[in-house]
């Protein structure tokens, strides 16, 4: 059998990360094999198999490639993502490193495993230029997650939650292979280009149908990344999940997911923006203002942080919004920065649980004078949260909403900015417990030095990337050229 | 050079934000004076350098955010008006650090509250000093959080973690102003330099409604930082803080950016009238309205915040009326005896071992006499006594809102009226707490105060005494060096604004003069025949005139009008928003995944079913409206 007819060497160049990964997480399971609680040992090999396949990826900045006849693209945008997963997954493996076994669990080398396998999901859904590899790739970030956030497995709130995310995930799925089926029948094709090229070109068999495809692949989408009314997933799961895995699942795959969803929208259809515009404007009010609501009247840190996610989704969707690079860098600018910020507050939270204390806003009273470091560094990521300068989060936000507002989303700016001046309440509570409040008791972190480096790092670059964010934008200026 | 300015408070804030507890009591206070200390130097020396050269100083450190055709740098700009509040800021600013040390010995948060004030003098410098209007917010951000953690500084009462609670939110409502009139100054100017911006040309080419509607957001945000009506509520309230703190930020300098703010952008407000026009009502209500609260006040610290509000209203009339030197020159002066009121009842506080109500004071004269002759000097200084600071500065902020446009016959009588008050209140302040009985119980023993912090009143005062001579008005002949100075920044605002002095003007500058001293010195008299020749009468009066009495300590009951309008509303929302649709919609009866954590066992298979229902439901119908608009479309 010929296999040049399938693909060619520059294919496999291409795919490089993703066989890397995969190398390393069969390697973890084999150790897994012969050697159990050989924790260490797995925790480095998913390490450095992330570092190689992050090290093959970053040479393909500044370039593009075309590969599998044109089903995966490989650019400067798709690499930008490559790395910010990479980043996501070695934080959370080195979160994870001790974690479970406090909460009473075991770290199995599924563990490992399953977060390079959903990282290389995530990279096919932003490397991928067709809407079936599109869809491979969410399906393997999805089932990697769904046992991921059940692997506390005598933990019941964990069991719960991964069930529910699958049982609601499926079907959120279904509805997105129904969108793609319905513009695949319209079109023909399944190719970003081609459906572009198919829309222009008026080859298209009936608009109701293929605007009902657009529909529900927005729907799927919306699920991914929680927006309101598909977010309801979002807070339970977070909460159950263990937190180190909440600390991925609320970074790189929202980030994968809005990478996805900006190709789709901006390569396949933006001949007919017309169509999703204003379902997309309706999603990010209902996301900014549902998120924020709820989030002010938890208790619980991660119940807190998730819905502070669902409103940050809703900011994301204004980018979405102002259809041209620069609306397109301020979202990738945004994620990356979202991504820290969040890294980091889990992974603070995750080292001060223990047993069932240390989630709940209340535990966290005096915390500062007992750790100074660690109450700094929660309070920097919170104040990055809140979108307070000179912090990265506070030019993210500007610069998202500069961008819209000079595409004329006046009033989606005007209450986007009372939803972050309201969040600014419940992320200054965790900070007035802290710094305000004492108590008997305060928390007891358990710090390994990686941890601390890791923790220290992103509190740095937060700081780094509000005062001299000229690097990152140039990055992300360049990464946001999708369309070629 | 001009970035060493904000640089030594920066260095302050790290080492003693870093250091914490390694750093001796002493030390912490030291270094945190000296660094300020530092930075007054080099402000003096640039001043030098400025006068000698006559054009602005500029340093740009490094490009802040670059995208697209935009570019915000961060650069530090010295010219004349930002001159002026550095050497405030710096000046008075050493003054009170210097005096906290004496005050704040012995408390066991000390570093802290020296790192907090050092990063306080930073922020307030960038915001001061920065060029653009994006390195602006950076430091009125800064300053408010900064405000925010000092007021609630000692957080064991929680009613002053409350208060600093307070004036958070209410400073937020003031940032969103803040921040939508720079998106839309960007995306109509295409830049957010002052230096771009504030040019008369370019502001000719934006329709009025837009300049209006950016100007009056921008004063939205003055509001709120500078405590003017309807968002005064939290100045009061922020007396909680320890008292220098009172004087650094909640008098001499952070309530005064609003003020500063207008200034620097005078040209474009200067092109709206609308604004102008409601800068100077609100100014002036807010001057009279924060002084009728004053009269009543028994908390000696309320008595100066509100006075405060007071004062800092003249300064919105005036430039509300397009005076905005003589905006600044009150602001400076009043950063000089404002100042020194605070720390003087400070030190009163100090000696009282923390009494801060006036009834519980009285013939502290002879125990406390430094603290007593330098207060006397700045409730002179305020009152307008003639030749005092505050003398100079009010009459030509009177005088300006007489003549001007945008003021008038109404707008000058309510001022007058209001400075009379002032005087009044301030002596009663001043007899209440120095002169009549003892009122004091047995256990305290009033003392004078330290060196430390004696020796920073007497500069204050001396200050608040000659701080007016350089501004002597023209009409005395004399050559107004404040005002020379100052156009070198503000000239083009107010030669744009074309003063036009309305001809029939009944009274000259000088006639208004004399009636504001009268006013003053009237205040002054009746102060005295009410708390110190017969003290029975106040009682009287207020039982005579009851109901405006209530309504005047109960100042106005605006704070239990917004707990009615807004903040119960909105908590009640978002509880019914918890209880309606978090639990019932989304987790199912009763039982919230946040609950379920508390509520374990059998319910739980119960619960799964039942949301995972809701979930699909909501979904479900999320997915049929979507098709639905589609359809319809």
């Amino acid at each position: 059998m010929d296999l040049s007819l399938y693909f060619t060497r520059q294919d496999l160049w291409g795919i490089l990360p993703e066989i890397v990964l995969l190398v390393g997480a069969l390697i973890i399971l084999s150790i897994e094999l012969f050697a159990r609680s050989q924790r260490a040992a797995m925790l480095g090999v998913g390490i450095l198999s992330l570092v190689i396949a992050g090290g093959f990826a970053s040479k393909n900045f500044g370039s593009s490639f075309i590969l599998f006849q044109g089903m995966v693209t490989l650019n400067d945008y798709s690499t930008f993502f490559d790395l910010l997963y990479m980043t996501a997954g070695i934080v959370t493996m080195v979160i994870s490193y001790n974690y479970l076994e406090r909460k009473g669990g075991e770290t199995r080398g599924e563990y490992f495993a399953l977060i390079l396998f959903a990282t290389m999901g995530m990279m096919l859904m932003t490397r991928g230029n067709d809407l079936v590899i599109i869809f491979l790739g969410m399906e393997l970030l999805s089932l990697s997650l769904y046992v991921l956030v059940g692997f506390l497995r005598h933990d019941v709130f964990s069991n719960e939650s991964a069930i529910k995310y699958l049982l609601l995930g499926a079907f959120a799925t279904g509805f997105f292979l129904f969108g793609a089926v319905l513009v695949y029948g319209t079109t023909g094709t399944t190719n970003f280009q081609h459906i572009a090229s198919a829309i222009t070109n008026n080859e298209i068999l009936s608009d109701t149908l293929l605007s009902l495809g657009i529909g529900l692949l927005l729907v799927g989408f919306a699920f991914k990344v929680a927006l309101v009314p598909f977010h309801m997933w979002s807070p339970d799961v977070y909460q159950g999940a263990p937190t180190s895995v909440t600390a991925f699942l609320c970074t790189a795959p929202k980030a994968a997911g809005f990478g996805a969803l900006l190709k789709v929208f901006l390569v396949a259809f933006p001949a007919l923006h017309a169509d999703w515009q204003d379902l997309l404007w309706a999603l990010a009010l209902l996301t900014m203002i549902v998120g924020n609501i709820s989030a002010l009247v938890q208790t619980n840190v991660k119940r807190m942080l998730a819905f502070s996610s669902v409103t940050h989704a809703g900011y994301l969707c204004i980018g979405i919004l102002v259809l041209n690079e620069m609306g397109v860098s301020a979202i990738l600018f945004y994620l990356l920065v979202y991504s820290v910020m969040n890294l980091g507050a889990f992974g603070i939270i995750s080292l001060l649980e223990k047993e069932e204390k240390g989630v709940n806003f209340k535990d966290y009273e005096g915390l500062a004078s007992k750790h100074p470091w660690l109450s700094a560094s929660l309070a920097l990521f919170m104040l990055s949260l809140a979108g307070f300068p000179p912090t990265a989060g506070f030019v993210a936000k500007y610069t998202l909403f500069s961008s819209a507002i000079s595409e004329g989303y006046i009033w989606l700016i005007i209450i986007a900015i009372l939803n972050t001046l309201v969040s600014v309440y419940y992320y200054v509570r965790l900070i007035v417990n802290m710094y305000m409040r004492t108590s008997e008791e305060t928390l007891v972190p358990f710090l390994h030095p990686l941890l601390s480096v890791v923790i220290f790092i992103l509190a740095i670059s937060i700081m780094f990337f509000g005062v001299l964010p000229g690097w990152l934008i140039d990055t992300v200026t360049q990464a946001a050229r999708i369309y070629t | 050079m001009i970035g060493l300015i904000p640089f030594f408070p920066l260095l302050g804030f790290l080492i003693n934000g870093l250091g914490g507890k390694r750093i001796s009591e002493r030390m912490s206070g030291i270094i945190a004076s000296v660094v300020v200390g530092l930075s007054f130097i080099v402000a003096i020396t640039l001043f030098g350098e400025f006068l000698k050269i006559g054009t602005p100083l500029e340093q740009t450190l490094f490009t802040w955010i670059a995208v697209g055709k935009f570019t915000v740098s961060f650069s530090y700009v010295l010219d004349s008006l930002s001159l002026v509040m550095v050497l405030v800021i710096t000046g008075v600013g050493l003054l009170i650090h210097i005096f906290s040390i004496g005050y704040m010995k012995g408390d066991p948060g000390i570093q802290r509250y020296f790192s907090y004030l050092n990063l306080f003098t930073f922020m307030m410098l960038t915001l001061v000093m920065s060029d653009n209007f994006l390195a602006m917010f950076l430091g009125w951000e800064g300053v408010g959080l900064c405000s925010y953690l000092l007021i609630g500084f000692w957080f064991e009462d929680p009613v002053k973690a409350a208060a600093g609670k307070k004036a958070f939110i209410v400073n937020r409502i003031g940032d969103f102003g803040f921040l939508l009139a720079m998106f839309l100054i960007f995306s109509r100017f295409g830049s957010l330099k002052f230096m771009d911006v504030l040019i008369p040309q370019q502001i000719a080419q934006i329709p009025i409604e837009i300049v209006t509607a950016i100007t009056l957001l921008l004063f939205l945000g003055a509001t709120g930082k500078s405590a003017q009506i309807p968002l005064h509520i939290w100045l009061p309230d922020a007396m909680a803080g320890p008292t220098p703190v009172s004087a650094l930020i909640h008098a001499a300098t952070m309530v005064t950016a609003g003020v500063y703010l207008i200034a620097r952008c005078g040209i474009l407000f200067a092109a709206s009238e609308i604004t102008m026009s409601v800068i100077a009502v609100i100014g002036i209500l807010t001057a009279f309205f924060a002084a009728t609260i004053a009269l009543t006040e028994t908390d000696i610290k309320k008595v100066l915040a509100y006075s405060t509000i007071s004062q800092l209203g003249f300064m919105f009339a005036a430039v509300g009326v397009g005076a905005f030197a003589a905006g600044i020159f009150h602001l400076m002066t009043h950063a000089f005896f404002k100042g020194l009121l605070f720390l003087a009842a400070g030190s009163v506080i100090h000696g009282m071992s923390g009494e801060q109500n006036m009834l519980k004071m009285g013939g502290l004269k002879q125990k406390m006499p430094t603290t007593y002759w330098t207060m006397l000097a700045g409730v002179a200084a305020i009152s307008g006594l003639p030749l005092l600071s505050g003398f100079f500065s009010k009459d030509e902020i009177l005088w300006n809102v007489y003549s001007s446009q945008f003021g008038g016959n109404i707008l000058f009588g309510i001022g007058l009226f209001t400075a009379a008050m002032t005087a009044f209140y301030m002596f009663r302040l001043f007899f209440m707490t120095f002169h009549g009985d003892r009122r004091w119980s047995k256990e305290v023993s009033p003392h004078e105060s330290p060196k430390i912090m004696t020796i920073p009143l007497i500069m204050l005062a001396v200050l608040s005494v000659v701080g007016g001579f350089i501004g002597i008005p023209e009409s005395w002949g004399g050559h107004n060096f404040f005002h020379q100075f100052l156009q070198k920044s503000t000239q083009d605002a107010t030669g744009y604004i074309t003063h036009q002095y309305s001809s029939g003007l009944l009274l000259s500058e000088n006639i208004l003069m004399i009636l504001s001293i009268v006013a003053a010195i009237g205040g002054l008299l009746l102060a005295y025949r009410f708390y110190v020749q017969r003290p029975d009468i106040p009682g009287k009066i207020s039982k005579s005139l009851s109901i405006a009495y209530k309504l005047v300590s109960g100042k106005y009951f605006i704070d239990e009008l917004y707990g009615l309008l807004f903040v119960r509303p909105l908590r009640n929302g978002s509880e019914l928003f918890l209880k309606k649709f978090d639990i019932s919609v989304i987790d199912g009866i009763a039982n919230g995944s946040g609950k379920v954590m508390l509520v374990l066992g059998n319910k739980l298979r119960r619960i799964q079913t039942g949301v995972m229902q809701n979930y699909a439901a909501v979904i479900f119908l999320g997915v049929i409206s979507i098709i639905f608009y589609l359809y319809l479309k």
